[in-house]
């Protein structure tokens, strides 16, 4: 029996969409930048140029903003769980629990431990123990995103279970658990997507600053580095993406037809849609772009190799597919401006122009934001794709959510969009204003005077009152 | 049983660990969220909150291992208890988002300071009400049918609920006073002394108030604590608690800076224990035992490993944290 569509389950449904759209992006941003943050100090701490120390006190500065953010919108899915999709907890506890507990032991403790020391600690420790501090927490940030992959890859592609009298998921193997069959491929796509996004941002604010004044070295150092990221990791990218493709092909069949667009099966050779109208009512591709035998060339690696299609799935089984099929081709597109980036800038610095390029620091400048765009329309792809289940193939979403009324849903997801969207269209206005500004020569970090931190165990007793803004600060 | 070793035995306490440790940390910090509207100076709130900025988010992981091991180690009861209370847990979730980020925020804007200050008062003290009042609820007891919740969305409310949630909040608040009294001088800590005596009184009046309610929600409570032989081992927790309170009023008149701050926690900590009475061995009180809702051993286990490993590393270095950071917060001399 297929249970029913409520307005509640849809509600709950959105909800969790959107709170977890909105994490996302925080963590997205704050694991590429620990690891840069770590790389900057490193450099200062070999080369002692007073550069590298600048440009680290200047991101720490946005770091600290975006972790704050991080961790409350973080705080709210560990309870979401409960609280929209009882039956999925119920059911899915003793598996997925455990791997968030070590979530929470390993990574949550470890970041809020540290760091404290990372934004204050300058002076208070030696330099050998502040780097270990910002070491610990990009550390910290990896470790968190280990674990939560695995939860969902499992979701994704369940191994490593045994069924209980109580209709429970148990544990038989750990090991099967943690590593299911797209735990790897998810765990690369993702670091990967984290890094290139904050290769994104800072290559955009290094742009914007030499787009000003070309001379300025702290903005053609980060320009230099984001570009060199994008160069090399862009195409690492793309080529982790069509390995995860082949994975989920395997594992999870519908998915991939629905990104493909493939209504119908294809017995010598399915095209590649570069675009089209997915008509789901009527099962069809409307106005296709398509270049043939391309998708068995990809999929397949060969271009007349048969490829099966939704028709061979029972229709209550169907991700929506527009859905789907628009987020890859989002995702995709954005890969391929990235690439292209990569690629423009690589040129520019073979031919000595790379801080004197307006066009590509233009077109960098534009780019900043495409990690995020790719990130979500990723995770959309992903999970939508998932669809019907929450746990593929074996529990329903329909069957996962909480036995709650619909105004009860409708009322906290009123609230959660009516706060989310004041508290981070705040924080963004705080970080863009940090970003309009260059790095100045001695940045002066995080003020010592007047903390600034959203997280982390830093010294209390550093204040000073009236040293609370810097100059030109605190004015929009 | 593994070895005779009763895992949901072990699991109980582990949660209610993280959930003490969480009472005893964000406790304070959201004090300081709740007198912020007593301290306009702006010069005063600086110094409140950078008391417990470099603690309040290690603080409040311990809330998100006490959710998180809930669903680990007892999914049905997690799965039963945050429906039950979706109203409350959804209000504390987003007045944590609030205070959370007025850490950070304030300090970014002159224009919007004032917003950020009421957003980190409003915030602690909601959160802390909204805490108290799921306590209340779960006290009261929820409707459980085949796995599932089975009441409507407003259940939660009742007086006693409410009593609960406003107890929280005078004792969260009891906790900031008396932290502040240790960490300030001068003006600031003598005005604190002050508050941390309207605190301890209605701490007191409010522990009484829900003892005095809480047998006449259940029979099963009454039997607990006033039937004989019980009261032999319920008694002696009350009259714990009067000779802390009377040490701790002593405390504050002869100003002994830090004795108040811990003989608070020792009311906290005797609440609890009280607490304990009245729930063992129930995780959803007459309704699901702790065995009846622990997940299968070798989830219990598997975790129990990272619990022993982990646990002592994590109180060693928030230990230390509280270590770098004892002492005055000084509004006057920066650090460097
Ligand atoms: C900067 C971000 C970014 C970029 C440029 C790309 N992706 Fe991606 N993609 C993600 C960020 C991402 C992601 C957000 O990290 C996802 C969501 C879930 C996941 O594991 O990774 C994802 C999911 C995801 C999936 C879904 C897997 C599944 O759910 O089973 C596929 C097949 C691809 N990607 C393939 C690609 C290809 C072929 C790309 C090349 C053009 C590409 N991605 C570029
Ligand atoms: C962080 C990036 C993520 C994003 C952007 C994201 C996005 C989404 C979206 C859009 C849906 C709705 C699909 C639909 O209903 O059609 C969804 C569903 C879901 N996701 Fe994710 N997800 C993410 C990560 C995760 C992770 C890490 C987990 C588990 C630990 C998870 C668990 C779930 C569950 C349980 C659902 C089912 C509820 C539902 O269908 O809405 N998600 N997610
Ligand atoms: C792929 C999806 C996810 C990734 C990569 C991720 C990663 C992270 C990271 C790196 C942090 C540290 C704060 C920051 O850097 O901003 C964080 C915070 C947090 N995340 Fe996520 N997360 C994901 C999804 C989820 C989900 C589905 C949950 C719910 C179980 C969750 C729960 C939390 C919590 C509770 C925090 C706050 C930690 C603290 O208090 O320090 N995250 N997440």
């Amino acid at each position: 029996m297929i249970p029913e569509v409520t307005d509640a389950l849809l509600l709950a449904r959105v909800q969790f969409a959107f709170t977890i759209a909105f994490h996302i992006i925080f963590p997205a941003f704050t694991i590429g930048l620990a690891s840069y943050l770590a790389v900057l100090e490193a450099l200062w701490l070999r080369t002692r140029r007073e550069v590298f120390l600048d440009l680290f006190k200047y991101w720490l500065k946005i770091f600290a903003i975006t972790f704050g953010m991080g961790v409350v919108s973080g705080v709210v899915m560990a309870y979401q769980f409960g609280t929209n999709w009882s039956v999925f907890s119920d059911k899915t506890g003793p598996v997925l629990g455990p791997l968030m507990a070590y979530e929470v032991l390993t990574a949550f403790f470890l970041e809020a431990g540290f760091l404290g020391v990372m934004l204050f600690g300058m002076n208070r420790v030696g330099k050998g123990l502040h780097f270990f501090a910002t070491l610990m927490v990009a550390i910290g940030t990896f470790v968190s995103a280990f674990w939560i992959l695995s939860v969902n890859s499992w979701m994704q592609t369940p191994t490593g279970y045994a069924i209980n009298a109580d209709g429970q998921f148990v544990p038989a193997d750990w090991i099967e658990v943690i590593f299911n069959p797209s735990f790897p491929y998810r765990l690369v796509h993702m670091v990967l997507a984290a890094y290139l996004t904050t290769a994104l941002v800072v290559g955009a604010v290094g742009a914007l600053h030499l787009l000003r004044d070309n001379r300025d070295e702290a903005s053609g150092i980060m320009f230099s580095m984001a570009m060199w990221m994008a160069t090399l990791v862009a195409p690492l990218q793309v080529l982790a993406g069509d390995l995860h493709g082949l994975n989920t092909l395997e594992h999870q069949p519908a998915k991939v037809m629905a990104m493909e667009g493939h209504f119908r099966s294809y017995p010598d050779g399915a095209p590649l849609y570069l675009l089209g109208i997915p008509d789901e009512a009527a099962g069809v591709l409307r106005y296709p772009l398509a270049i043939p035998g391309g998708s068995s060339l990809i999929l397949k690696h060969d271009p007349s190799a048969p490829l099966a299609g939704l028709d061979s799935i029972p229709r209550e089984d169907w991700p929506p597919v527009a859905i789907v099929f628009w987020s890859f081709r989002i995702m995709v597109g954005m890969g391929i401006l990235m690439l292209l980036l990569g690629a423009v800038s690589l040129v520019a610095r073979l031919r000595g122009r790379l801080y004197r390029a307006p066009l590509l620091h233009r077109f960098a400048l534009l780019m900043g934001p495409a990690g995020f765009v790719a990130v979500l329309a990723g995770w959309v792809t992903t999970e939508v794709g998932r669809q019907p289940f929450t746990v593929y193939g074996l529990l329903r979403t329909a069957e996962s959510v909480s036995p709650l009324g619909t105004p009860a849903v409708a009322a906290s997801l009123v609230a959660f969009v009516i706060v989310y969207f004041i508290v981070f269209s705040a924080g963004t206005f705080y970080i863009l204003r940090l970003m309009r500004r260059p790095p100045q020569p001695h940045e002066p970090g995080p003020k010592e005077g007047a903390p600034t931190r959203a997280a982390g165990i830093t010294p209390a007793a550093a204040i000073a009152s009236g040293r609370t803004l810097e100059p030109g600060e605190g004015r929009p | 049983m593994i070895l005779g070793i009763d895992l949901a035995a072990i699991w109980a306490f582990v949660i209610a660990f993280a959930v003490f440790a969480y009472v005893v940390m964000d406790g304070f910090d959201l004090g300081i969220g709740m007198l912020f509207p007593f301290f306009p100076a702006r010069r005063d709130r600086d110094v409140m909150m950078n008391s417990v900025a470099p603690v309040w988010d290690g603080n409040e992981t311990w809330l998100v291992l006490g959710g998180g091991g809930l669903l680990a180690a007892f999914p049905l009861a997690y799965a039963v208890l945050f429906p039950a209370l979706y109203a409350p847990l959804t209000v504390m979730l987003l007045a944590l988002v609030f205070r959370g980020v007025a850490f950070e925020f304030r300090w970014r804007t002159e224009r919007a300071k004032p917003y950020w200050d009421f957003s980190f008062a409003a915030g602690s003290f909601l959160a802390a009400f909204a805490q108290g009042v799921a306590l209340g609820a779960i006290l009261q007891g929820v409707a459980v049918e085949d796995r599932h919740y089975a009441g409507g969305w407003w259940d939660w409310l009742t007086g006693f609920s409410l009593l609960t949630g406003a107890a929280v909040v005078v004792g969260f608040g009891l906790l900031g006073a008396t932290w502040l009294v240790t960490k300030t001088t001068g003006a600031l800590q003598t005005r604190a002394y002050r508050f941390a005596g309207w605190g301890a009184a209605l701490t007191l009046a409010a522990i009484f108030a829900v003892s005095l309610a809480t047998p006449f929600l259940d029979a099963e409570y009454w039997r607990r604590w006033l039937q004989w032989p019980h009261i032999l081992f319920t008694a002696p927790v009350p009259i714990a608690v009067a000779v802390v309170a009377l040490r701790l009023f002593d405390g504050l008149r002869k100003r002994r800076e830090y004795e108040p701050f811990f003989l608070s926690l020792a009311l906290f900590a005797l609440s609890y224990a009280g607490l304990g009475i009245s729930f063992w061995p129930y995780i959803v009180p007459g309704e699901i035992t702790i065995w009846e809702a622990a997940a299968p051993e070798s989830s219990q286990l598997f975790m129990l490993v990272g619990v022993v490993v982990m646990v002592p590393l994590i109180l060693a270095y928030t230990a230390h944290a509280y270590w770098v950071f004892r002492g005055k917060v000084d509004p006057d001399a920066g650090y460097h």
